[in-house]
């Protein structure tokens, strides 16, 4: 049923209710830039926020001593309460100090940042064309993979060897997205399904190939990689400390992304996919080349972070080497809204916290999976907005959609 | 029966839709609500329907206050409503779907009644002459008598006032007849109905009375023996209009567009346009009239280059076009205007902007390169804007959030100017108000005197009158009839549209 006469039966829009082709427009001005960027940062912010309070909570009732101080509430609550703030002031002092206390700190954030934000770029570039990247792990495995080949078996000198590694991790990321992407282009196949399988194919192809004597040190059953050459390691750019020239190709594709989608022909094809298919078809895109390509950048960048991990401060390359962090990439993507800068920042949050998360836990016991509960639970509160705004009772824009909803029905 | 609106306000957030409307409608007599898109008469209707709640007025059943909390209490009043777009199950029969709501039970277990029930449809369906079989699944009735079905469920539920929410949008001339027969009945059998549309002829020809809407107030009451389409259109508009496109005699030239043996198929496989042969001239409008469905969009679709022909050669301006894509043909001077606007023709989150170049925006010009040239398309859009009266906040809005007319109005900027050989427009002002129609008709035979071909495919009778030099009658995938000069008239049209052979309508 609808509101009012528009017949094309579309959603009512209060603004357009007087007199659709007369003379008084109700539409109201689209607001000026920091509005906008303030509103649209009101979700994620406070979604940070209430993840830390929850997580609070997490922390006091996991601590014995807090515990135990409650239980004596009626003999002395201010014990009890006193326990509680002293606990989670020291759990959350740590972290913080872990993540920008030190410029060590700063450094091991950076470097947890750099293939965080490359993946999460991956997820987010796809997202933009309605592909749900879910591979962004298995191709940042294939970068990993080769570019830790290039990095132990090509001796050539240091700047080129360290291009070569990178270029052969970027290739072989496009590789594995873009066989999602043509797949799906040519058949039809749910890019989500085909990216989870295709994670699995990565895995186990690297734990192959960590048996074969092209990856393995003669003589070792260990499934550790030679070690990457001196030379072809990413430079350190501050004297004593980790991080390296990652984090500035982090920063490139950031704002390569960036003006691919806002400034080039390409990036208003993807757009234009994402957001109406059929009507990029009827204007003459090549929706099936937009979509392998897409997914084919996508899994460059993925493959991209997955390189900058052997050739870095890691050295090798393990069966373990990227764990979860194509999964972190999606979250990062979604806090980030899908805007490359909103992925930057997200990406550098996840960093420190994963790097505050050690010395919290080295220094208050606390486990460092008490952040990835933290993280977890961002990832709720930013993917129920409803729930945030009702509990902060907040207006935010019509565009605050639950950012990934559209890919599930766009297959 | 007696049903008063009185002094109906309905507010949404930053708009009024409905501003102290006063109404009233007896059983025996047709009220015909009349005002464009977006004069708020379906709001109106929905109040009383009980789906809104008016911040201020009140509604009088008989003279007596009533409220209505929901459509349940509206219809218990025996106030039933027939929406535009049916709610009807498609894989019940009609039998089924009319007892949905309402069913009628027998023994212990709650048995469904369907003897009962198809009885007191067969007695409806012969008492108002709605001949509808009650055992047809609803998915294979036509559009007219699925709207019938819709009918006799308003009156299977007792209902004495109708509301009818534009009824005549998706039938075929022949069944809009039938339907002004069976809206007269009824009020001949003592229901009372409010039709709403914004259709002048339908109105001077079954309204009792008539009630022009205007941003949500009453501008005036009439009856039709006391005005005429050209009062009432400026009653709806506001201001004087054209109801006639200025068009002068045709002057065709060289032929820009021929089409030679066109077979294609539609999604299903199944054969829909069937070994076509036409040309349409330089200088020329070629209306396609026909219901719906007889293979005009697939036809329209394997010209803009979105659908492979199966067999047959297309070509433009002597060049073989055939399967040519769709960026392709936009660069011969190609300009399509789609059949379904927001689907085809638009990304609604775009801004106005870069929904005006959503398919020019890599030409020269435009870009350089893979660069987008932001200041060309702002520019763009604000000079395009203003020629084609396109009302937005600003060229940066979101096309989505403008009207229909509107909307159209932004395709119709961007298709016309790279037009420059052939138009083809699809259905390009279903839904639109008489002015933006009026607008958009004028733009089509400015750019045809131009020296563009223009096809217009249209269901709209008066679409086709308005604009056609020839008319081509499309029925299942054939033309079966080529009309030009004297011999395009309304009856011709609508005898060919409905599927009689060219000699019976000769």
């Amino acid at each position: 049923m609808t509101v009012d006469d528009t017949s094309d039966g579309r959603a009512p829009d209060p603004g357009e209710h007087p007199d659709a082709g007369g003379t008084t427009q109700q539409e109201s001005p689209t607001p000026p830039f920091w509005r906008r960027a303030f509103d649209s940062l009101k979700v994620p912010v406070l979604a940070v926020f209430s993840a830390l309070v929850v997580g609070a909570l997490l922390i006091m009732f996991t601590d014995e001593d807090v515990l135990y101080a409650w239980a004596r509430f009626f003999n002395d609550p201010l014990r009890a309460l006193e326990r509680s703030a002293t606990t989670v002031w020291e759990a959350y002092s740590a972290l913080l100090d872990g993540a920008v206390g030190s410029p060590a700190a700063i450094s091991e954030s950076l470097l947890r940042a750099t293939p965080l934000i490359l993946a999460g770029l991956a997820v987010a570039f796809a997202f933009k064309a309605a592909l749900f990247n879910i591979g962004a792990n298995g191709q940042m495995i294939m970068g990993a993979m080769f570019a830790a080949w290039a990095g132990f078996s090509l001796d050539i000198p240091g700047p080129l060897v360290i291009l070569a590694s990178l270029v052969v991790g970027t290739l072989a990321g496009a590789v594995w997205g873009g066989i999602a992407g043509v797949l799906k282009a040519t058949t039809g196949a749910h890019e989500v399904i085909t990216t989870i399988m295709l994670n699995f194919i990565a895995g186990f192809l690297l734990a192959y190939a960590l048996t074969t004597d092209a990856f393995l040190p003669s003589g070792t059953g260990n499934p550790v990689s030679k070690p990457i050459l001196d030379q072809a390691r990413l430079p350190r750019f501050i004297s004593g400390e980790r991080v390296d020239l990652g984090i500035f190709l982090a920063l490139g594709a950031v704002l390569l992304i960036w003006w691919v989608l806002e400034r080039s022909t390409f990036g208003f094809q993807v757009k234009a996919v994402g957001l109406n298919p059929h009507a990029a078809r009827y204007a003459g895109m090549k929706v099936a080349t937009i979509t392998a390509l897409t997914m084919a950048i996508a899994g460059g960048l993925a493959g991209l972070g997955g390189a900058t991990i052997p050739i870095g401060p890691t050295g090798t390359l393990t069966a373990g080497i990227i764990g979860f962090l194509g999964f972190d990439a999606i979250a990062v993507a979604l806090l980030g809204k899908s805007n490359p800068f909103g992925v930057l920042a997200a990406g550098l949050l996840f960093g420190a916290l994963n790097a505050g998360a050690v010395t919290m836990q080295a220094e208050t016991q606390i486990p460092v999976d008490i952040v990835i509960v933290i993280q977890a639970l961002i990832i709720l509160f930013v993917a129920a907005p409803a729930l945030v705004r009702a509990i902060y009772r907040v207006r935010t824009g019509d565009a605050e959609s639950p950012l990934f909803t559209s890919s599930w029905g766009s297959g | 029966m007696k049903v008063e609106l009185r002094g109906i306000t309905k507010r949404f957030p930053g708009v009024t839709a409905n501003e102290d409307v006063d109404l009233s409608v007896s059983s025996g007599e047709v009220l015909a609500l009349l005002g464009e898109n977006g004069a708020g008469k379906s709001t109106l209707m929905n109040v009383l329907y009980g789906l809104y709640h008016a911040e201020e007025g009140e509604i009088l059943l008989d003279g007596e206050p009533v409220t209505f909390e929901s459509p349940a209490d509206a219809l218990a009043a025996g106030i039933g409503m027939v929406h535009q777009h049916f709610m009807l199950v498609p894989v019940f029969t009609v039998n089924e779907n009319l007892m949905l709501g309402n069913e009628v039970t027998r023994g212990p277990l709650g048995k469904l009644d369907f003897e009962a029930s198809r009885e007191r449809i067969v007695e409806l369906s012969r008492r108002y002459n709605l001949a509808v079989d009650p055992d047809a699944l609803v998915e294979n009735l036509p559009v007219g008598v699925q709207q019938r079905a819709e009918i006799l469920k308003a009156l299977y539920r007792d209902a004495d006032l109708l509301i009818l929410d534009e009824p005549t949008a998706v039938l075929t001339p022949s069944e809009v007849t039938e339907l002004e027969g069976i809206i007269s009945a009824l009020a001949e059998a003592g229901k009372a109905i409010i039709l709403i549309t914004h259709k002048l002829g339908e109105v001077m020809r079954v309204a009792s009375r008539i009630a022009v809407l205007r941003r949500g107030r009453v501008v005036g009451e009439t009856r039709p023996e006391d005005t005429d389409e050209q009062h009432l259109a400026e009653m709806m508009v506001g201001h004087a209009v054209k109801l006639v496109v200025d068009k002068t005699e045709a002057a065709p030239a060289e032929v820009v567009l021929s089409v030679d043996g066109l077979s294609v198929r539609d999604d299903r496989g199944f054969v829909a346009v069937d070994d076509l042969d036409f040309e349409v001239r330089s200088g020329e409008i070629l209306a396609i009239a026909g219901v719906q469905g007889n293979g005009q969009t697939e036809l329209v679709e394997s010209l803009c280059g979105l659908r492979t022909p199966l067999t047959g050669v297309v070509t433009l301006d002597g060049a073989d076009v055939t399967g040519a894509p769709p960026g392709d043909l936009f660069r011969l001077g190609l300009g399509h205007v789609p059949e379904d606007r927001q689907n085809d023709g638009l990304v609604g989150p775009f801004p106005v902007a870069d929904n005006m170049v959503l398919n020019t925006f890599n030409w020269e010009g435009f870009a350089s390169g893979p660069v987008r040239d932001r200041d060309a398309v702002h520019d763009n859009a604000t000079r395009l804007s203003e020629e084609f009266d396109v009302r937005t906040p600003s060229v940066d809005t979101p096309a989505g959030t403008l009207s229909g007319g509107n909307q159209q109005k932004v395709i119709v900027a961007r298709e016309f100017t790279h037009a420059q050989r052939l138009l083809i427009a699809a259905q390009p002002t279903r839904g639109l108000d008489v002015g933006s129609i009026q607008y958009i008709h004028a733009r089509i035979v400015a750019i045809r005197d131009a020296g563009a071909a223009v096809l217009v495919v249209s269901a709209e009778l008066d679409e086709v009158l308005a604009l056609a030099d020839r008319v081509a009658v499309m029925s299942e995938g054939r033309f079966v009839g080529m009309l030009e000069g004297d011999r395009i008239d309304r009856n011709t049209i609508g005898l060919l549209m409905a599927g009689h052979a060219t000699e019976e309508a000769r």
